[in-house]
Formats: C-alpha cells, sequence, structure tokens
C-alpha cells in the first residue's frame, strides 16, 4: 500500500512543474502553449499543500523545460520547482530564478510606449528590490507585476 | 585617449557616465569660446521632427549650421508622407539615415529614440520622445551650471514648480546626482516631485529636503531653477496662495548669495516677474543660448574625434 496517495498520476519522462500558485496553472499551460502539444499532459488545480493553502501543479510527458522558459515561469510563479523525470525518477530539480531580463513575453503597460506596432520584441528590465518591478527598455517607465499583460 | 562617445547614440541622460558628462561639458565650453564653423563641413545632419517643436529645432539646427554642416529633414512628421502611409518608424529610419551621418530625432511616443538606434549604424540624437527622456535640455542645463559655478560638485539647487509632471527636473535631478549636489524640492503638493525619483535619489546617498516655499531657502542657493504652474490645474484661490510660494519676483533676492544664478526651460508664463530680468541672477536667456553650443558639442564628439577629456 502506498504511503500517501498521490494527487496526479506520475509520468515517465519529462517534467513537473510544482508549487504553481492556484489560479496560475492554466495560464502557464497557456503561455507555454502546452495545450498545443500531443503529449500527455497532466494538471492538476488547486491541491492542497502541507501548509492548508492550494497550489497547482503540471506534468509534461517527454517534454524538458529549458532554462529559458523556466525563467519565464517567475512571471506566474517565482517559487515554482521544476523537476525532471526519467523513468518515473526525479534525476534534476530546480527552483525558478528571476532571469535579469524578459524578452519578447510582456507587453508594455505604457499605451504611448513605442515597443507597440513596431518591428521589435519587447525588453523589460527586472529591479532587485523586494516588490517586483520591470522596467521597459525602450520608454523606461517601470511597473510592478500585476499592470502587465502577456504577449501571444 | 579616444573620445569615448565617438559615433555613440544620446538616448537617455542615465546612459551618460560623469566622465561622459564632464567632456561634453568642456566641448561645449570650447566651442563657445572658439567657433569651429568647418568642424561639420561636408557632413548632412538629418533633423527629423516627427512631433513638431520649434525651439528645439531651432537650436539644433543652428548648431549644425554653426559647426559647417548641412541638414535635411522635416519640421512636423504629421504632415510628410511617412506619417500618410503608416510605415514603421523603424522603416523611416532605415531610408533616412541612408542619407545621413547622423540623426536628431524628436518624437511623440516614448522609447522611440531608443527604437530608432536599433534600426541605423549612425549616431542618433533623442530631441524628447513623448514623456520620457530630453537629453540635450538635460546637457545645456548641466552646461548652464558648469558655466555660471564652475563646478557641479556639491551645490545647492532648488527646483521650484511642476516637478511631478517635469521631465526636465527629473532627467536633471538624476544628472545632477552623479555629482553630490543638495537639492531642494519646492512645489504645490499635487505637483510633488514623484516617490520613485525621491526613491533614486535616497538610493544614491543624495541630500535632499522639501520645502513650502523659495522663500525659505533662496538665500543659500547657487542655484534656483524654476518651472512652470499650470494655472489650469488648480483654483482661484489656490492660485493665489501658489502664487506668492511659487512665483518669482525681483525682491526675494535682496539677500541671495552673489554667485546666484536663477534659470528656467522656458517659455515662462509669470513665473518669474520681468523685474527678475534686470538683476544680475536672471541667466535663462543666456541658458536658451547654451543649447546651441550643448548640441555642437554632441554633434562634435558623436561625429569627429578632436575634443577629449582634459584632466
Ligand atoms: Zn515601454
Amino acid at each position: 500500500m502506498m504511503q500517501k496517495k498521490l494527487q496526479v498520476e506520475a509520468i515517465q519522462h519529462g517534467s513537473v512543474i510544482d508549487h504553481i500558485p492556484a489560479q496560475q496553472g492554466v495560464k502557464i499551460l497557456k503561455f507555454f502553449k502546452f495545450t498545443q502539444t500531443n503529449e500527455k499532459i497532466t494538471i492538476g488545480l488547486n491541491l492542497s499543500t502541507h501548509n492548508g493553502k492550494s497550489k497547482d501543479l503540471i506534468k509534461v510527458e517527454n517534454t524538458f523545460i529549458s532554462d529559458e522558459q523556466a525563467n519565464q515561469l517567475a512571471l506566474f510563479a517565482p517559487n515554482a520547482t521544476i523537476n525532471q523525470i526519467k523513468d518515473f525518477k526525479v534525476v534534476n530539480k530546480f527552483p525558478v530564478q528571476l532571469p535579469s531580463s524578459f524578452i519578447g513575453v510582456l507587453a508594455c503597460p505604457n499605451s504611448n510606449c513605442i515597443s507597440h506596432n513596431e518591428p521589435v520584441k519587447t525588453r523589460f528590465y527586472v529591479n532587485n528590490k523586494s516588490v517586483l518591478k520591470l522596467k521597459c527598455h525602450y520608454c523606461e517607465k517601470s511597473f510592478q507585476r500585476s499592470f502587465f499583460t502577456e504577449l501571444d | 585617449m579616444n573620445n569615448p562617445l565617438y559615433q555613440k547614440n544620446i538616448i537617455s541622460i542615465a546612459d551618460l557616465s560623469r566622465t561622459d558628462l564632464e567632456l561634453i561639458l568642456q566641448t561645449a565650453h570650447s566651442l563657445k569660446q572658439t567657433p569651429q564653423p568647418e568642424l561639420l563641413k561636408n557632413k548632412v545632419i538629418a533633423s527629423c521632427f516627427f512631433e513638431a517643436s520649434t525651439r528645439t529645432r531651432l537650436s539644433f539646427e543652428t548648431a549644425v549650421q554653426r559647426l559647417g554642416g548641412s541638414i535635411i529633414g522635416f519640421d512636423s512628421g504629421g504632415n510628410t508622407s511617412l506619417a500618410q502611409k503608416g510605415e514603421t518608424l523603424a522603416d523611416s529610419v532605415k531610408v533616412i539615415s541612408s542619407y545621413a551621418d547622423a540623426f536628431f530625432m524628436r518624437h511623440p511616443q516614448e522609447g522611440a529614440a531608443r527604437l530608432a538606434s536599433e534600426f541605423t549604424e549612425i549616431p542618433v540624437i533623442n530631441g524628447g520622445d513623448g514623456a520620457n527622456q530630453h537629453p540635450t535640455q538635460t546637457l545645456l542645463d548641466l552646461f548652464t551650471i558648469y558655466e555660471t559655478q564652475d563646478t557641479l560638485d556639491k551645490l545647492n539647487i532648488a527646483f521650484v514648480g511642476d516637478l511631478k509632471y517635469g521631465r526636465t527636473v527629473h532627467s536633471l535631478a538624476q544628472a545632477l546626482s552623479l555629482f553630490n549636489c543638495n537639492f531642494y524640492f519646492i512645489a504645490p503638493d499635487a505637483l510633488a516631485m514623484p516617490d520613485y525619483i525621491l526613491e533614486e535619489l535616497t538610493d544614491k546617498g543624495i541630500n535632499y529636503s522639501v520645502h513650502a516655499s523659495i522663500e525659505e531657502v533662496v538665500d543659500s542657493l547657487d542655484i534656483l531653477y524654476m518651472t512652470r504652474v499650470q494655472k489650469e490645474r488648480f483654483d482661484e484661490t489656490e492660485y493665489q496662495h501658489i502664487k506668492s510660494a511659487f512665483l518669482l519676483n525681483a525682491q526675494m533676492l535682496t539677500n541671495v548669495r552673489n554667485n546666484l544664478k536663477v534659470l528656467h526651460p522656458l517659455p515662462r508664463i509669470d513665473e518669474i516677474h520681468n523685474n527678475v530680468d534686470d538683476t544680475p541672477y536672471a541667466y535663462y536667456f543666456q541658458q536658451a543660448q547654451n543649447g546651441v553650443y550643448a548640441r555642437q558639442a554632441l554633434l562634435a564628439l558623436l561625429l569627429t574625434n578632436q575634443f577629449q577629456l582634459e584632466v
């Protein structure tokens, strides 16, 4: 008999993104276009955790999250961890790290910023303070995370 | 040593080091003392105003002509076929810059000059991008302070008026923070210096204080930098109070330091009374003229290797 009942079915090969704040899981699926692959994907939403809060979790078969993708995860789930699975075993486990910049993933909240409607990738620099703020490479304005929308 | 600004862009004051700023000011000083009417002979400078700005354009185009360069461009982007055909800025820049040796531009959108610099090899000078930066204004302000005080270090500088929306005062305070000045901010509550600028100054260890009126600090100042308070932002009673606290007249200058200079980016409306013009402290018209030398200095540094920093 298993010590602990698994909340989400195990995978053989692939990645598990754990400790996603509840409500962010679906956004991450969409953002990484996981919904457009043919690989098997298992998601858990509003799973209970040890401290009584809820979390989301995503398992993707045969897909290994790159460092760049891992960094982009910080936009949704700064405390997430990524587990790489081979033959049902965790071979590598690492936390998401905030990168120094985000390129081509967010739209500038400043509607008068030149980055809209020009052939460039947006770029935002991350401040290293307690409240996360992102500064636009073009218009030089800083905004908190909640003001941003993701580009398609 | 070579000039570190050769073939570089001038987009944002924050991109410039203290050494860069000193080189620009020394070069402006040198060109004011010793005109170089042949320096840009055979150079073609693009002067592109995607948004009209008569003062900046006249000042910049005078700078080009005083150095013997020639100008192509337009004074209001809205009237050009570029705007009407809906071309991207990136494409406009690629085409225009293939004709010229440097690209001076004013644009109504923030970030336009930075973007332009990514689509051309020639130096781009930002003549104002929306509400963001206007580095040539900041440089002429710095040059004027340097010229009148012989230094930029440890000066007592008051900023008065609209400190909330005025990009001029934000950039100037940021640039001067490289020189350990003491700042005094004097503004109506509704137009106070934004927190993010104050935080930046605190992070850099700069001394600043906030005051209710010009008279509280005027006697200990080296520079009094006035800006316009828009009457439309206040009702009549409020404006009467504001007038006494934030508008300058000659009587307020009775006990000031001999080296005090009053500056203003112009145009002024009534924040500096005409009777200040006849005092030895008024320097705003010379400040406007210095715009030509500051812009000459940038052109000279970006396009030639004839100037370098003298220590
Ligand atoms: Zn922007």
